[in-house]
């Protein structure tokens, strides 16, 4: 039964990714469509790192280090610095309030 | 396609992008880790701890099937779930299939390498080759590198610890910031971008784990079909 389950989610999680690149292009095609089709992963990334930094376990907000990580990524951002600094940089705030208990 | 009119990379611009996706490889690499031993814990075998690495190979459904499965879930709501939090690999497929141009064997390998991390990469570039370039350099990276520690995580166990210890969680989404952040300067981008997070944020307490995110593209919808600022000319 384990094995039905892993095979079934690998076959349908490819199969989402590849319907993405064989709808006929007239779906997508025209200004605005491709308007939306070029937002769409900003849209998705946005939403992804919302959930990421303040959703807990459980589906509700939850305030902790995530948030001060990502605002300290923001501010580096901000100051214009390198993409390595800004990744190293929020982990490192993250790693340091969980060591001190901060969450 | 306007692929061969374009200008080759410099060299310059090459070393930042795989640079880039090399980072972002590496850091997702350590949750393989986490990964490989959560799923062995769970109860899964070895081997169908790798399969659905190297065939779903899509850390949140992943993590999903093994967490549903390890608390006694039914494996209909492993699947659905799992499924769920796939459907954005299909939305972002529609944007990297644009700048990617493949066919044949190579559409099929890239559709499998479409995941969070390849198309913000690729999204990330202003030009063509190097939307290409980050996007490959990316999956195959993060392919690799999340394979390779699935092994080890599920052989020799979480080793490393919770990658949390680490603010690899905190990493993950600083550098899906780091990636949006120049196309926030276009203000429909922002605009979306402010959308999604408040449509996200809104929807994670009351639907389940993989919608909410899903329900932000929505945002790209509102501002995408909205009818241009431009007045229309007098009759």
């Amino acid at each position: 039964m384990t094995w039905a389950t892993v095979l079934a989610a690998g076959v349908l999680a490819y199969a989402l990714k590849l319907a993405g690149y064989v709808v006929p292009a007239s779906w997508v095609e025209g200004e605005r469509r491709s308007r939306v089709v070029t937002l769409l992963p900003v849209a998705l990334l946005s939403g992804l790192v919302a959930v990421q930094t303040l959703v807990g376990d459980g589906g509700g907000l939850v305030l902790d280090a995530r948030l001060v990580a990502l605002g300290a990524a923001v501010v580096l951002l901000v100051l214009r610095a390198n993409f390595l600094v800004v990744v190293a940089g929020a982990a490192l705030v993250a790693g340091l309030l969980r060591a001190a208990g901060g969450g | 396609m306007t692929a061969a009119a374009e200008a080759p990379l410099p060299v310059q611009r090459r070393r930042e992008v795989v640079r880039q996706g090399l980072w972002v490889g590496l850091a997702t690499g350590a949750y393989g880790i986490s990964f490989g031993a959560l799923s062995v814990a769970a109860g899964l075998s070895v081997a169908q701890t790798q399969v659905l690495s190297l065939l779903l190979f899509s850390g949140g459904s992943q993590f999903a099937v093994v967490g549903v499965l390890g608390a006694g879930g039914s494996p209909v709501a492993a699947v659905a779930t799992s499924t769920l939090l796939g459907v954005r690999n299909g939305l972002y497929a529609l944007r990297t299939s644009r700048f990617l141009g493949v066919d044949g064997v190579r559409r099929l390998l890239a559709a499998h390498v479409t995941i969070d991390e390849s198309t913000a990469v690729g999204t990330a570039q202003a030009e063509g080759p190097a939307q290409r370039l980050g996007f490959w350099v990316t999956g195959l990276t993060v392919f690799s590198g999340w394979n390779l520690m699935t092994l080890a995580g599920a052989l020799v166990g979480n080793a490393l610890g919770d990658p949390r210890t680490y603010g690899l969680d905190a990493a993950a989404a600083a550098a899906f910031a780091a990636l949006l952040w120049p196309r926030l300067r276009d203000g429909d981008a922002a605009a979306t971008a402010v959308l999604a997070v408040a449509v996200a944020l809104l929807a994670s307490p009351v639907l389940p784990a993989g919608l909410p995110v899903v329900l932000a593209g929505l945002a790209a919808v509102a501002v995408g079909l909205r009818p241009g600022r431009r007045p229309e000319p007098a009759p």
